[in-house]
This record gives structure tokens, C-alpha cells and sequence, in this order.
């Protein structure tokens, strides 16, 4: 009888462990269904939108999202939130952007590893405050949110007078570095491919990664076989700062400026990229190819307002909507996972 | 807390200084002795009615807000519904709608987009903070389809009595009377009423407060329709203090308004938070502006001080109470 029993209980979960796989792989499969979609929609409506520079111009917009929300998925599976990336980037941007204007030596390479360095104590410092302060994230970020965007003012006021740093404060190099090429591909998506690739292997095979996942599905279990889970909810904010930073300095090359207010709502729409990639804000679960399809989505949709002539005014409500469609139409999906497994128990 | 009051007497006195409220009242004590002494006109009467005008909107907003994040929810949208309220109102203000007229229409569009979240948070059972970071994008949103570029202005002078009149001759400002009224109402309610302890209830624990028969379906969609009302309200008021709107109107006021329910006690993670404290805590960031604004000091600086006073209170609060329990726990 035991034996039957455990028998049973193998079947059951190995039955369950490959539905869930399934159900995962179905996750990101309809997420890209609804990306093909849209990509077919809008080249219907508008030719231009499949051709090479277009493209090209939706990668070079999405990288810098697409980087950030790498760190922003890690925290919401950590079971925290992150809303302080957008002044963060800001923050960052600016500090290196005045270095730079004063410095036209340093080459590209070495801002962005001092912007990671500039992010990477931002990020600590919120890692510190929720981990060490026991603060919850989503007030911890709240308040640093203000905090780094009234430093980057201050900063630039005491620096510069209040003027901002625009591309005639820039050197050449450093203008240039976003746009310019690598074996034909752009460095901005470069970068992003490369930091795509450290994540995935990161977070699939590196035992740190997949304890991020464990403290995030249950913090319980993780605490008793022994994770640390101080270091574990600390890393992602600190992985969160630098790659805001490396983003900032992004932007200000991107854009060629660095302003006080560069970044606002910025992590509305890396949120927006995340939740839209299937990543669930209760933690535990989320995917390297989810966010980069939810970025990707993002991004064209950016692009294809413009392209399609609606008015840029529809942007934000398309966005809201297609959050809401995200949420709406993941929930009725994982109630019918959960109804099949159910029933698979029953027999 | 309360168990330490009871357990030891010499502990009550330190207890009651550990209470959050009395806390911040005591932050705003030193903060306005400093403040007096070294800012000329500060305590100059009509100056001091005249301050209240910049919290008037995210105060009433706040309230409700205190309510929502007890229950463990969180409303992202509330900016949002007063731009979108305030942009509904003047756009058919301006197609020959009656001002009273386009004034109820702005509460009802406020009203429904406030049921929205709520039906949708209920009846899908999904997270408040989801489905309301959608709808603060997609109110916004259809805020800009109305109106694009434009502001509109040229309110006829009785609709800017709601945000600008006094009561008769007297210093104080009509909205400030309105905000003590529901901010008394408010306090009663959760305070007072059962409805205050059902909410209470669903913060501490949502599934026993189901199981011992509270419509937690009903009060959260209650809630979400009031806050969308109250945010509905609010946009009429600042629309009508500013005399014009755009759709960008109130932008950012959602972050202002809860770090003001956190900073005045309500925990995040719902079950925790005193009415007094979050009245507190308005005035005493409004004091604060009022102060440094003053001295000159910068908005962007404004916002170091109200993130850095978040998180710095929140700190000192969680120190002193583990230091507290540590003295309990040798004895």
C-alpha cells in the first residue's frame, strides 16, 4: 500500500512538474504569439515598420529598458518592487555626465563602468535600507525615488549652476559610442545581449540564481535548508543599481544630454515591460525571455504609435490597457492550470 | 505594544513615545519651535489659512488612501483619476456644458474609473497594485486622447470658489472646512464604526476575516469606488485653485499622497495605522513646505527632505522597537 502510494505520489508530481514546464514554455510562447501578432497588425497598417532601420531604431530605444528590467524581474521574484530605477538612471547619468563634460579623455568604456560603480552604491543603499533597515521595498524605493532625484538636482546645481549637460558639454567619443557599431551590430544592443546572456546563465545555472528563485516562491523553505536570505534579497538591489547606472550613462549617450529630470516614469514602463513579460509581482517566477519579449513589446509599441500616425497622446492608455490585458489574460490562464491539475489529483 | 504596556507600568511611559503618532506630533513640535524663531511671518495668521490651500487635494486624497492600504491594498491610479476627472470636466465645460454640470460629470467619470479598479481587483481577485499601475497609465492616458496639447481655462468665477473662496470675510479657506469635515467622518469611521474594525480585519488577515463572514468583495470595491470619488473631488478642487487644467495636471501626486499614509503609521502590509497619525503627517509635511518655501529652498530639495524623512522615521521606528524588545526579553 505504502509503495503504491508513493508511486502515485511520483507520477502525481512528475505529471504536475511537466504541465508546469509546459504551461511555462506556453507562458512565453503567448507572449511572442501576441508580439507576431502586433508585428503583423502594425506592418499591415504601415510598410515602413518592417524594414532594417526601423528595426534598428526600436533596438537602440529598447536596450536600455530591456537592461533595467533585468534587474527590475530579479527583484519582483525576490518578492520586492524596485521604483526607484527611473531617478536612479537619472542620478547616475548625471553624476558621470559631469564628470565627462569636465574630462573629455575618459573614453566610453570606462564611463559606463564608472556609472555601474555611481548605481551599484545606489543600489546597495536600498538593498541596505530593506535588508538591514527592514524597511518594505515598495516604501523603501518610494523614498529613495525622492531622495536620488533631489540629489541629482542638487549635484547639478552645485556643479554646473543649474545648467544641464547637453551634447556640446560631450565629448565625440562618448556621442558617438551608442550609435556606432560592432561586427555591424549597434553597441547599445550589444551591451544588451551580453548582459542578457550574464543573466540567463546567472540565473539558470549559477546555484546564487536559482536560490534567488527559492527565496522568492517561498522564504520560508529557503531559510530552512539554509539560504541566506539577507544576501539573497540584497543582491538584486544591488544588480538593480548597477544596471541603472550602466543605463544611465546609456542614455546620456543615446540622447546626447543629461538632465535633472531625465528618467521620470521610467519605471512605470520597466515595470510595464516586466509585468507584460509574464513575470508574476507576487515573486518566484519570471523568465530571462519573458522580459526581453515584454521590452521588445514595449518598444514596438513606442515605435509603431509613431509610425501608425495615431496621435502620441494614445500611448500612455494603450500602455495601461495593454497591462491590464497582460494581468487579465495571465490570471485566466494559470485558473486553468490549476483547475486541470486539480482534476489530474482526483484520479 | 499593548503587551508591554500591560506586563510592566515603567515601561508605559516609554511605550507611549514609541507610539507612531506621538512620534511625529513630536517631530512637528521641533521642527515649527525651530522653524518660528527663524523665519519672520511664519506664524503670520493669513499666511498660515493660506498653506492649507497645498494640501487640501492630497490630504482628502490621503484619507481614503489610509483605508485602502490598511486593508493590504494599494491604489496607484488616485493622481490619475483627478486628471482624468479634472480633464473630463473642463473639456465639456468647454462644449457648452453648465459648470455645475461638467462639475458632476468630472465626480461620476472619477466615481466609475475608482469602480473600475475596484471591479476588476475583486471580481478577478487580482493584485490592487497591478491592476491600478495599469490604470494609472491608461487613465492618464485617456486624459491626453481629450485634450493633447491643450489646457483649458476661463472657469466662471462661482466654480473657482471651490478651490480658491474663504468662508465669508474669515481667513479660512472653503477647502479646508471641507477637508476637516471628512477628515472627522473619517476618523469616526475607522475608529468607531464595525466597518472600521472589518477593515482593520482584512489587513491583519484577509482569509479569517473571510471566514468569520466579513464582505471583503464588498468593502474593497467600496473603497476603490470612494477613492476613485475622493480623487474624482480633488480634481475639481485643484482645477478650480489653478483656475485652468491639461492633462498633466496632478502628475506624481500618488507618490506624495502615500508616502504621507506611511509616514503618518499606516504599514504598507496593511492591519496597522491610526487615522490621527495620517492627519498628522499632512499637516506636518504641509508644514514643512510652508517653512522651507520661506527660506527659498527649491521643490527638488522639498523632495530629499519628505523621501529622506520616510525612510529616516520609518528607521528610527523599527530601531527603538527592537531595542525595547531586547530590554524585555533579558528581563
Amino acid at each position: 500500500m505504502a509503495k503504491k502510494d508513493n508511486n502515485f505520489k511520483k507520477t502525481d508530481t512528475g505529471n504536475s512538474s511537466s504541465l508546469m514546464l509546459k504551461f511555462a514554455g506556453f507562458r512565453e510562447m503567448g507572449i511572442f504569439v501576441f508580439l507576431i501578432i502586433l508585428v503583423i497588425v502594425i506592418s499591415i497598417r504601415s510598410p515602413v515598420f518592417l524594414t532594417f532601420e526601423n528595426i534598428y531604431d526600436i533596438g537602440l530605444d529598447t536596450a536600455i529598458l530591456a537592461i533595467i528590467a533585468v534587474g527590475e524581474m530579479m527583484v519582483i521574484i525576490t518578492r520586492g518592487i524596485d521604483i526607484s530605477v527611473g531617478t536612479g538612471l537619472g542620478l547616475s547619468g548625471m553624476v558621470v555626465a559631469l564628470i565627462l563634460a569636465e574630462n573629455w579623455w575618459i573614453p566610453p568604456w570606462l564611463a559606463i563602468l564608472m556609472g555601474i560603480a555611481v548605481g551599484a552604491i545606489l543600489g546597495s543603499f536600498n538593498g541596505l535600507l530593506i535588508v538591514k533597515g527592514k524597511i518594505p521595498p515598495i516604501i523603501a524605493t518610494l523614498g529613495t525615488m525622492s531622495v536620488f532625484r533631489g540629489i541629482t538636482f542638487i549635484i547639478n546645481f552645485q556643479v554646473a549652476g543649474g545648467q544641464w549637460v547637453s551634447a556640446h558639454n560631450l565629448s565625440d567619443s562618448f556621442k558617438a559610442f551608442a550609435r556606432s557599431t560592432f561586427l555591424k551590430i549597434p553597441n547599445l544592443i550589444l551591451i544588451a545581449i551580453i548582459i542578457y546572456i550574464i543573466f540567463y546563465y546567472f540565473l539558470n545555472h549559477t546555484v546564487t540564481g536559482r536560490q534567488i528563485y527559492a527565496v522568492g516562491s517561498s522564504p520560508e523553505s529557503a531559510k530552512v535548508i539554509g539560504i541566506n536570505i539577507d544576501k539573497i534579497t540584497f543582491l538584486p538591489y544591488l544588480f538593480t543599481g548597477m544596471l541603472f547606472g550602466m543605463g544611465g550613462v546609456l542614455w546620456v549617450s543615446r540622447y546626447t544630454a543629461a538632465q535633472t529630470d531625465s528618467g521620470t516614469g521610467f519605471e512605470f514602463t520597466v515595470i510595464t515591460a516586466v509585468v507584460v513579460g509574464g513575470v508574476a509581482i507576487a515573486g518566484g517566477s519570471g523568465s530571462i525571455f519573458g522580459i526581453l519579449l515584454g521590452s521588445i513589446i514595449i518598444g514596438v509599441i513606442n515605435n509603431a504609435v509613431h509610425l501608425i500616425r495615431v496621435s502620441p497622446f494614445w500611448k500612455l492608455a494603450i500602455y495601461g490597457f495593454i497591462i491590464l490585458l497582460a494581468v487579465i489574460v495571465d490570471k485566466a490562464i494559470s485558473r486553468r492550470i490549476n483547475k486541470a491539475l486539480l482534476e489530474r489529483r482526483k484520479i | 505594544m499593548e503587551m508591554i504596556d500591560k506586563s510592566k507600568k515603567t515601561f508605559s511611559v516609554k511605550s507611549f513615545f514609541l507610539r507612531w503618532e506621538v512620534l511625529l506630533l513630536l517631530i512637528f513640535i521641533v521642527y515649527n519651535i525651530i522653524i518660528i524663531f527663524t523665519t519672520p511671518y511664519y506664524l503670520d495668521i493669513n499666511n498660515i489659512f493660506d498653506m492649507t490651500f497645498i494640501f487640501t487635494e492630497k490630504g482628502l486624497v490621503a484619507l481614503i488612501m489610509a483605508f485602502i492600504i490598511i486593508t493590504g491594498n494599494v491604489d496607484l491610479s488616485v493622481a490619475s483619476i483627478m486628471g482624468l476627472s479634472s480633464v473630463a470636466m473642463a473639456a465639456s465645460y468647454q462644449a457648452g456644458v453648465n459648470i455645475w454640470a461638467a462639475f458632476l460629470i468630472g465626480l461620476l467619470i472619477g466615481t466609475s474609473a475608482g469602480f473600475l479598479n475596484g471591479m476588476i481587483i475583486t471580481r478577478l481577485s487580482l493584485p490592487a497594485i497591478i491592476i491600478t499601475l495599469a490604470t494609472y497609465s491608461f487613465y492618464r492616458g485617456i486624459a491626453y486622447v481629450i485634450l493633447g496639447n491643450e489646457a483649458v481655462s476661463g472657469f466662471t468665477k462661482k466654480f473657482s470658489y471651490i478651490g480658491q473662496g474663504y468662508i465669508g470675510n474669515s481667513p479660512v479657506p472653503f477647502p479646508l472646512i471641507i477637508f476637516l469635515i471628512i477628515a472627522v467622518i473619517s476618523i469616526i469611521i475607522l475608529h468607531r464604526t464595525t466597518f472600521g474594525r472589518m477593515v482593520y480585519a482584512i489587513g491583519l488577515n484577509e482569509k479569517a476575516a473571510f471566514a468569520s463572514g466579513i464582505p471583503i468583495k464588498k468593502i474593497k470595491l467600496l473603497l476603490f469606488t470612494l477613492s476613485g470619488f475622493m480623487s474624482g473631488f480633488a480634481g475639481m478642487i485643484i482645477t478650480s485653485r489653478i483656475g485652468n487644467t491639461r492633462p498633466n495636471i496632478a502628475t506624481g501626486f500618488e507618490l506624495e499622497i502615500i508616502t504621507i499614509v506611511i509616514l503618518g503609521g499606516v504599514m504598507i502590509t496593511g492591519g496597522v495605522g491610526n487615522m490621527w497619525g495620517v492627519f498628522i503627517s499632512i499637516v506636518l509635511i504641509s508644514t514643512i513646505r510652508y517653512g522651507l518655501g520661506f527660506h527659498n529652498v527649491p521643490g527638488q530639495i522639498m523632495l530629499v527632505v519628505t523621501g529622506g524623512l520616510l525612510i529616516s522615521s520609518i528607521l528610527i521606528n523599527n530601531f527603538l522597537k527592537t531595542f525595547v524588545s531586547n530590554r524585555v526579553l533579558k528581563r
